[in-house]
């Protein structure tokens, strides 16, 4: 049985996650490590072929040569997202080697990951620390993983690898274009993805560094978002993605009159707030309502002659527009979702590829997400305090991963446009299944059924308060919700088997996720 | 006499419904079994909801099988009573909720019906937000988007969203069917504060008065003093000959409305976006509405996508004399007020002889005058309904006349 501690949230937490200790969330900006930052150990480039050629036949010559051993550390990335192939075969070499007891360590993982879960069963992965949805999703939440899961923000993934909370033994990083060298970059090949930022960490303070390739160049590959000099090994394969999964052709903007009910207003309430003015900056993604957000923002913005200085991305093809028609001066991007966002990136000097160490990172001095001044959302439940949940659907079951959700939390503005509920299930509750951002940092819930707008955030109520925008106590649309699905929901009936820790910005452990039943 | 009767939808597409299936039985009570997307939320609620419902209609042994996706409390009873009906057509207990105090609201026979948001009855997943766009009115149908053997089951779903959906102070508004089934319609929504009723393919003024006398004696029955206005809409050559005398063939007639997808394949036309082939139909429809003193609404735009082609077609339809359009998609609904709205050299002309017409009356004038020029009373009219509508639009705020005495001291200027 895990020993649980409570936390400043009033949350009770593992002590102990997977045999290391863990540290409960203590507040916002209250836990400051001390010591030095890790380190991969010390390389000479002697040991190094001096002609530059790093190729190797395959991904188990690759591991083998890097020692792979049992229990040993193995990241990758998802730039591409649901069209990855080398997660799958990289651990059906692992099995080949006869290794057990692996940790995987990826920035995601997606549905296409399924095939781990084989894995998982024959001990060659112990357990999985990234965000699980789908079949990976409910293996976790069944309480069927040996390990206990950890869910980081790609920044606390990124504090992760930097204070040595997680040390990585061999990073795998898929690479739509690379040279011999181990250059590597995202933004051009058959699946090109944009970016490689999620691997930046990885390729720097691994032990062991393998890029894997679809799209072989001669030296140089230019531009190197991934430099060859922290690379080890290169492996070439006939495909390392579906290049329709990785990205899609066109970026679709919901048809749903609600879901653009709500982006309408969340754009309006930018507005009567005052943020959309000439310098402004704005963050949001590539879901429905945060897509037709900025094209309400958009038009709102030509109408007023307004420019951005940036957005940050996910970019879409719609934020493209956006710089192209100068809108904004630039597009500081973290992951890009669609081809015209890929091809934006290659041929724009103005469409900037950043990381979770520009954008996230907890242990930088200073990120970028905190200067953005207005950034939009989404969540699975909020709670009459503003906290909310982005990771377990209300009946506890795991949904998605944190991203760079917690992070974007600490943008001036933090706005979740979201629906006040779905079906009959109730967006807007007494308290959330499970927290992943403390209401003290959410300013603004947008739901079709009325704004709310954090006590705390005086300023912002005043600034609104000649608005035409249907502003109501959170307490109050939360009890209409209540009167439409006929009454509270019941909670989620769980076991005490703990089977994912929440991990804060910091490091520290702000919730967990316990065992469902099983269908 | 083990009997059988399924009402609703399942499979993993359907949203906010459900699918319920009662077999009646002699004896051994109730088996109840529930499956539901909501089920580790809601579960215990709709069993209760269920069981509750069985014996308000005196159902003491059936076996129930209740498949949910999320249906709300309003849909699940509905689909209930449906399946026992069905079941058992000889049942004619109800299964009704309490009506919500959201759904006690009145209306006004001269309100704005510039938006009427169509919703089809059998689709309670379109009911719960649809007052959230601001339609001035919503229109549950039972009629042409509800298929011939469903019409009995959206007649409980409809009754049931009358009790329940906030319509957020939209005018409610049902449409009926032609002939017998819409009497039979009458007899679910009468008692249900419903505001207005679409009669469908008025031909004759006779088709009103039997709507209107069919009302009087449901609420004569039940002791309802409530008024219901009617909208007859013209959807024939024939109903279009007659225009006038429809709309004048009961006091409770407020508006007609002209329904151009029958029309014009009743006189063997094209229906074009430039609407040639039914002008006249339409300004016998504006003329015989205002003959009769009530309002001309017009048709539907049924491109969902094309809201530059929704607003030209709604400033034409103003420029006829129509004050109101059909809406089959809630984004039309702004477009359609905007369109509507007076302009802003409406506005500024309004304002200043609204503002003459004041000074005039404080002065004990019988001659409004503007500059050089005599205001007729006629003109006079139109501008306090210009500045009514663009105080309701928005574009007026409610303190305009000082911030035009102030602006430009006395009220005078060309037109």
């Amino acid at each position: 049985m895990t020993n649980l501690v409570e936390n400043a949230a009033g949350r009770f937490v593992p002590a102990e996650i997977n045999g290391e200790s863990a540290v409960a969330y203590q507040g916002i900006g209250k836990y400051h490590p001390t010591g030095r930052k890790a380190a991969p150990v010390i390389s000479s480039c002697s040991d190094y072929p001096a002609d530059g050629d790093k190729v190797v036949a395959d991904l188990k010559t690759a591991l083998a040569n890097a020692d792979l051993k049992d229990g040993m550390t193995i990241s990758t990335h998802h730039h591409l997202r649901n069209g990855d192939f080398v997660a799958n075969q990289l651990f059906d070499a692992a099995a080949e080697l006869g290794v057990k007891d692996l940790r995987w360590f990826p920035s995601a993982s997606f549905p296409c990951h399924a095939p781990i879960i084989k894995h998982l069963e024959a001990g060659v992965v112990h357990h999985i620390e990234g965000s699980m949805n789908g079949p990976l999703g409910d293996y976790c939440s069944e309480g069927r993983m040996r390990g206990m899961a950890v869910l980081r923000s790609h920044g606390g993934r990124y504090q992760a690898v930097q204070d040595g909370e997680v040390h990585i033994d061999i990073a795998v990083i898929a690479a739509p274009t690379a040279d011999t060298f181990g250059n590597a970059t995202g933004d051009r090949g058959p699946s090109g993805c944009g970016l490689l930022g999620f691997a930046l960490a990885d390729s720097q303070y691994a032990e062991h560094v393998i890029v894997v390739t679809d799209n072989l160049v001669p030296f140089p590959c230019v531009p190197w978002q991934i430099q060859g000099n922290y690379v080890d090994q290169v492996v070439v394969l006939d495909s390392i993605g579906d290049p329709h999964k990785i990205v899609s052709g066109t970026t679709q903007i919901t048809k749903s009159p609600d879901r653009l009910l709500i982006a309408e207003m969340t754009a309006q309430f930018c507005v009567d707030a005052g943020i959309v003015r000439d310098g402004f900056s704005f963050q949001a993604g590539a879901g429905g309502t945060a897509l037709s957000f900025a094209l309400f923002l958009r038009d709102l913005m030509r109408d007023q002659k307004v420019k951005a200085r940036f957005i940050r991305g996910g970019s879409t093809q719609y934020l493209v527009e956006m710089l192209e028609e100068g809108l904004t001066d630039y597009i500081l991007d973290g992951q890009t979702f669609d081809l015209v966002g890929v091809r934006s990136m290659r041929e724009n000097a103005n469409h900037v590829n950043t990381s979770p160490f520009t954008s996230y990172n907890w242990h930088g001095k200073g990120n970028f997400a905190s200067m953005v001044e207005v950034v939009v959302l989404g969540a699975t439940e909020v709670d009459v305090d503003f906290n909310a949940n982005v990771v377990t659907h209300s009946d506890g079951r795991l949904l998605h991963g944190i991203g760079g959700w917690q992070n974007c939390l600490f943008s001036q503005c933090t706005i979740l446009p979201i629906p006040s509920f779905r079906d009959r299930i109730p967006v807007l509750v007494d308290e959330v299944t499970t927290l992943c951002g403390p209401g003290e940092l959410i300013d603004v819930i947008v739901t079709e059924r009325g704004i709310a707008i954090n006590p705390l955030r005086r300023d912002l109520i005043e600034c609104l308060h000649n608005s035409t925008l249907p502003i109501r106590p959170i307490a109050e649309i939360k009890a209409e919700v209540e009167e439409i699905c006929g009454g509270p929901p019941a909670k989620p009936e769980v076991g005490e088997k703990v089977v994912a820790a929440i991990k804060w910005v910091d490091g520290t452990v702000i919730d967990c996720v316990k065992q469902v039943p099983t269908d | 006499m083990p009997s059988r009767g399924e009402a609703g939808r399942r499979g993993d597409l359907v949203r906010s419904d459900c699918w319920i299936e009662v077999e009646l039985k002699d004896s051994g009570g109730v088996t109840l079994e529930v499956q539901s997307k909501v089920g580790v939320l809601y579960g215990d609620e709709i069993e209760s909801l269920v069981t509750a419902g069985l014996i308000q209609m005196g159902v003491e042994n059936a076996t129930v099988s209740v498949v949910d996706q999320g249906a709300l409390p309003f849909a699940l009873a509905a689909r209930l009573e449906a399946a026992v009906r069905r079941a058992d057509p000889a049942r004619e207990v109800p299964y009704l909720l309490p009506m919500s105090e959201r759904c006690v609201y009145g209306s006004d026979p001269e309100r704005q019906r510039r938006s009427r948001l169509y919703l089809p009855g059998n689709e309670p997943k379109f009911f719960i937000n649809a007052g959230l766009h601001k339609p001035d009115g919503v229109i549950l149908d039972l009629e042409d988007s509800v298929a011939p053997r469903e019409k009995d089951a959206a007649r409980v779903m409809v009754r049931n969203a009358l009790r329940a959906v906030d319509f957020v102070g939209a005018e409610r508004m049902v449409r009926i069917n032609q002939g017998e089934s819409g009497m039979k319609d009458l007899e679910w929504i009468v008692p249900q504060n419903v505001h207005v009723i679409l009669i469908p393919k008025v031909e004759h003024p006779r088709q009103v008065d039997k709507v209107q006398n069919r009302i009087e004696d449901i609420q004569r029955e039940l002791g309802l003093k409530n008024t219901i206005f009617l909208m007859p809409i013209i959807e024939s050559a024939k109903g279009a000959w007659r225009a006038l005398e429809i709309a004048a063939a009961a006091d409770t007639v407020v508006a007609l409305a002209i329904g151009l997808e029958d029309y014009t394949a009743d006189i063997g036309a094209e229906r074009t976006l430039a609407g040639r082939e039914s002008f006249w139909a339409r300004s016998q429809v504006i003329n015989g509405a205002r003959a009769a003193g009530v309002q001309p609404i017009d048709t539907v735009f049924s491109d969902v996508t094309d809201m530059e082609g929704l607003r030209a077609s709604v400033l034409e339809a103003k420029s006829l004399g129509f004050v109101g359009k059909g809406c089959i998609h809630p984004r039309q609904i702004a477009v359609v007020h905007e369109a509507f709205a007076p302009t802003e050299a409406e506005i500024g002309r309004a304002k200043r002889i609204v503002l003459a017409f004041e000074k005039a009356d404080r002065e004990g004038l019988g001659v409004v005058s503007l500059g050089s020029k005599m205001i007729d009373p006629p003109v006079v009219k139109r501008a306090l309904n210009t500045v009514a509508a663009a105080l309701a639009a928005g574009k007026l705020p409610s303190d305009w006349r000082e911030a035009e005495e102030a602006d430009s001291g006395t009220p005078e200027g060309s037109l």
